[in-house]
């Protein structure tokens, strides 16, 4: 399953960094992270709970970059 | 500028003020009756603008994330204290936030005119009640069959079918096409259009979200999720590149002032600190990471204002590397429907006569040849005029028209009835008429060239398209005449719609290293050999979700001018990638050895960030701008 969600960062490298978070997280198959648009998308790996990996996702960005924001999680 | 954005302006300006009054006020007299140190007045402007720097650098460090370009700045400008460096520390902290200030609102300033360009998702549609008045809703609420008033200046929100009213739409926003098209009861209709004169009743055929606006919405928002190699290669370089430049600082800071001890000589750390610090400072690579997504968000963004969408900057990246195009030429290089282009009488025979008695013989038929006769008589025929119709499959057709015996069909009917006929000159589809049994002339059919195909072509060429090949089901002759006649280097003709792939394949074998081949479709029946292309490029893709599904580029519109554009666009946006990849480096690069060999001081090394990372971001909003690319293609018209 894929899913688009909407980010707020402000930084081009930062939003790399949280693509290489979300990338890590388990659960997760793949991940991109497009700082023109905006948008994490994250496609999930098999019998995952998509609202529990976004958690995930979400605290491993705060990790990486604190000044980052996922929303519809 | 946003909030946000606002806040540090405030705090750039205070700094910068401060930092002025502490460099021009008479301060020393004053510091000698209140001992304060000169550190601590340095301090405010340097926290008042980069406490958040500061703040991030040790988060980094405390999350094992250390290297990055806060980290850069918070050493390089507490080393720059520490060696009693003021006024030199405070400067590039805040010129840092200035340039990440700037650079964030040249990324806004993109992100705005972009959603400016896309600006066709509709708010509201006028849902038709039972008493016939209407009432706003959501689009996303309108249920497929339901009847929808667009009323002039309104935006179509779903796509329908008219079912009453006529108006003209403008479909600019949707293909790029400035020219305004009609529409009329019966028509269908596509969402993104704004509808400019007359009210529109509309029956519904798609609910929103399966509506054309909404599909190139999202073609458009997920695009860049598909990288180009240049943005993978700068992310991994970032990740590589921060540490190494670290370390390097490190050593440089330790190495030299050691062996200079051990040759007995003056270590000199304070100065060797200085050039590790300056060293960190240009070695910041936000130019790069910033300006490169910029570039292709542009150049994507460029495109899709002009009726070109590109699935990935990736694609944009292939296509300027592009060597061969092949193209399929019905649809694509032809407009697809049959026109009468001359019609040759036998002696004593007059041409509109034969016209209309061809037209009579096959009033019947459905197919495209008899409605092109029909279309070309240009008048309403009465179909009782013709009788005992036989179909000769293969062959063509029999008939009694107005009590005469006539035969019209191909050179093996003439045959078949013991008629000889003269040789036609002209490549096409010929449709031979014999009365009473005496040959009466030949009518010439042709699929029309597109207007722009030929200019298309030139384009290509002037692009750096090394090969252009066109695929047909046609005959040998009439593939000919349209190849020449567009300026098309080679063709195969002949094909059955299953041999393209084959075709494709053998042309992706005599490809030169690092070129790519791009098919050109009109997503009807192609969806395979698109996908088999380097890149496959579907045209007149408005309602077809097939060649939508299929390409990597989608042409709104079936303008062949449109290839040439979107190849012009995307090699410029490479080339403003390259640009800046070279130059920073190249700037950067002669910025560390002039750093590393004590020649450049931290105001060189701002430049070398800063400076440069300025000018990557102005340079990566050309890409954006394709209103000349847009003039040579002959597309503004």
């Amino acid at each position: 399953m894929k899913k688009t969600y909407k980010i707020d960062v402000d930084c081009a490298n930062c939003a790399n960094k949280m693509e290489a978070a979300a990338q890590k997280t388990p659960g997760v198959k793949n991940a991109t992270v497009n700082f023109m648009t905006l948008k994490m998308s994250v496609e999930f790996e098999e019998g995952q709970d998509h609202k529990a990996v976004m958690q995930q996702v979400y605290a491993n960005c705060k990790k990486v970059e604190d000044d980052c924001e996922i929303f519809g999680i | 500028m946003n909030p946000k954005q606002k806040k540090m302006l405030y705090r750039i300006l205070i700094a910068a003020v401060l930092l002025v009054l502490i460099q021009l006020l008479p301060l020393t007299g004053l510091l000698e009756m209140v001992p304060v140190p000169m550190v601590l007045l340095y301090l405010i402007p340097y926290l008042v603008v980069g406490w958040d720097v500061l703040r991030k650098a040790v988060l980094g460090v405390k999350n094992r994330q250390p290297f990055d370009e806060c980290f850069l700045m918070a050493v390089a400008t507490v080393g720059a204290f520490a060696l009693g460096e003021f006024a030199e520390g405070c400067a590039v902290i805040l010129f840092y936030q200035i340039g990440e200030l700037f650079q964030s609102v040249a990324v806004g300033k993109s992100r705005r005119s972009i959603a400016a360009l896309m600006d066709i998702r509709p708010d509201y549609a006028n849902l038709e009640q039972e008493d016939g008045s209407f009432e706003q809703v959501d689009p996303d609420e309108v249920e497929v069959g339901s009847v929808i008033v667009i009323e002039p200046g309104e935006r179509v929100p779903i796509d329908g079918v008219i079912i009453e009213g006529a108006s003209t739409l403008n479909t600019a926003a949707l293909t790029g096409e400035s020219l305004p098209r009609d529409a009329k009861t019966g028509d269908e209709i596509i969402s993104g259009c704004v509808n400019i004169s007359g009210l529109l009743r509309v029956r519904t055929t798609k609910e929103f979200g399966e509506s054309t606006v909404s599909r190139i919405l999202d073609l458009v928002e997920n695009s860049s999720m598909k990288k180009a190699r240049a943005e993978n290669f700068i992310t991994r370089f970032a990740r590589v590149y921060t540490p190494a430049v670290c370390y390097s600082a490190l050593a440089l800071a330790v190495l030299p002032p050691l062996v200079l001890l051990l040759l007995g000589q003056p270590a000199a750390f304070g100065d060797w600190v200085y050039r590790a610090l300056t060293f960190l400072v240009i070695s910041c690579p936000c130019a790069l990471v910033i300006s490169i997504p910029l570039s292709f968000f542009g150049g994507i963004g460029g495109a899709s204002a002009c009726g070109i969408l590109v699935k990935g900057s990736t694609y944009l990246e292939e296509l300027s590397r592009t060597g061969i195009v092949v193209f399929d030429k019905t649809g694509t290089l032809t407009q697809g429907v049959f026109e009468v282009t001359g019609v040759y009488p036998a002696a004593g025979v007059d041409a509109a006569a034969l016209l209309e008695t061809a037209a009579l013989a096959e009033s019947y038929s459905k197919h495209p040849i008899s409605q092109s006769l029909k279309k070309a008589c240009g008048k309403e025929l009465d179909p009782a005029r013709a009788a005992n119709v036989e179909e000769l499959g293969g062959y063509g057709i029999t008939a009694q028209v107005d009590g005469r015996a006539v035969a019209v069909g191909n050179a093996r009917l003439m045959a078949k009835l013991g008629l000889t006929v003269p040789a036609a000159a002209q490549p096409g589809t010929l449709v031979y008429v014999a009365i009473d049994g005496a040959y009466a002339g030949y009518i010439l059919i042709s699929d029309v060239v597109k207007p722009t195909a030929a200019q298309a072509i030139a384009g290509l060429k002037r692009a750096g398209v090394r090969r252009t090949v066109m695929l047909t089901g046609d005959a040998e002759p009439v593939a000919r005449a349209v190849a020449s006649q567009l300026g098309i280097g080679e063709y195969r003709a002949g094909l059955l719609p299953e041999d393209k792939v084959t075709q494709v394949e053998a042309l992706l074998d005599e490809k030169q290293p690092r070129e790519n081949l791009a098919f050109v479709g009109d997503g009807i029946n192609d969806a395979p050999v698109l996908s088999r292309a380097d890149l496959g490029i579907a045209m007149g893709a408005l309602g077809s979700d097939a060649a939508i599904e299929a390409a990597d580029i989608v042409l709104m519109d079936d303008d062949p001018a449109r290839i040439a554009l979107a190849m012009d666009i995307s090699r410029r946006t490479i080339r403003i990638v390259y640009q800046n990849i070279v130059f920073a480096l190249a700037v950067k690069a002669a910025c560390l050895v002039l750093g590393a060999l004590g020649l450049a001081g931290m105001w060189l090394a701002i430049f070398a960030d800063v400076g440069v990372m300025v000018l990557a971001v102005l340079n990566a909003t050309r890409a954006l701008y394709t209103r000349d690319l847009v003039r040579r293609n002959g597309l503004d018209k």
